[in-house]
């Protein structure tokens, strides 16, 4: 593998992806608020389709809908069809679970009344230290 | 942009503009249908939905004092494999990519004599991956029961309260 101009102009696209992705990757392990996470978790998916349509589009080519019928389509150039429908699928359960994540936040806001991560993990501390001192005082008595 | 902005209503608007220029970029890539999912589904539901819970939870994030050393460690690591992994790909638009050599052109070939149907996209989903696409409102489904079965509560406490 040698690395050229036409190369790097080759894979900049993939990096650029993989860039984007990275962002949403990060803003899901940094940031506490829920809703946020939610957004970096879409970046992350929507960067992730990109790279995979990227993958089957051919230089010069065309969206996968015939133009001739009746002719064997040999004469245009069509770009992989086979991404597409996969990724079609990937979108629509993508939305299923934001959703269901979304319906997770609400539910944690009225057990917690936060969706700051560092609030709930918090409270989570102090109830199990009241939960051990309580079992400890049962087991003394 | 989404790191910084405290307010969440701009955090969601800015995630809807950039379903909105993914979904463009998808129609540069020759994807027209992933585009319109994307534009519909991305851009359209996943903005209301998001608006729905904030209104529903809170409007502005507090402060945290997380370090972002850890992460920054993490997402680099990723970034660096990752990188590593696409030097072995063909290049960006290729002919003779192993993606476009086997199926692809096939199925180009074999779904208007099958199905009568130009779009080459629907014809796969509809037909060839046909149950594929009914797991896929099975997984629609559960997500939608999942979120009745999680948010049906919530009023009955309210009235309790």
């Amino acid at each position: 593998m040698d690395i050229n101009l036409n190369f790097i102009y080759g894979h900049l696209p993939y990096w650029l992806f993989i860039i984007l992705m990275l962002s949403g990757l990060f803003i899901v392990v940094s940031r506490g608020n829920l809703i946020k996470k939610i957004v970096g978790l879409n970046i992350f998916q929507t960067s992730v389709f990109m790279f995979y349509i990227s993958i089957g589009k051919m230089k010069g080519g065309t969206a996968p809908i015939l133009l001739d019928k009746s002719a064997d389509n040999s004469a245009v150039i069509y770009s992989n069809p086979l991404p597409h429908v996969l990724i079609l699928t990937a979108i629509v359960v993508g939305i299923a679970t934001t959703a269901l994540g979304l319906a997770l936040i609400i539910k944690i806001r009225e057990e917690y009344d936060t969706v700051e991560e560092d609030d709930i993990q918090k409270m989570d501390q102090k109830d199990l230290k009241k939960y051990n001192k309580k079992n400890v005082l049962e087991t003394n008595s | 942009m989404a790191l910084t902005l405290k307010h969440l209503f701009a955090v969601i608007m800015l995630s809807g503009a950039f379903s909105l220029v993914s979904a463009m970029l998808f129609v540069a890539m020759d994807a027209v249908d992933v585009a319109f999912t994307e534009a519909a589904v991305g851009a359209g539901v996943s903005t209301v939905l998001m608006l729905a819970t904030m209104a529903l939870t809170v409007r502005v994030q507090k402060e945290t004092k997380r370090t972002i050393l850890f992460p920054l460690v993490v997402v680099c690591l990723v970034g660096v494999l990752l990188i590593y992994g696409t030097l072995d790909m063909p290049n960006f638009g290729a002919f003779d990519s192993p993606a476009q050599l086997h199926l692809g052109s096939t199925y180009l070939s074999i779904t208007y004599k099958d199905m009568g149907i130009p779009n080459v996209v629907t014809g796969i989903l509809a037909s060839y991956r046909g149950y594929d696409t009914l797991g896929e409102t099975v997984v629609v489904l559960t997500a939608g029961l999942g979120v009745i079965l999680l948010l049906s509560g919530l009023k009955g406490r309210k009235d309790k309260e």
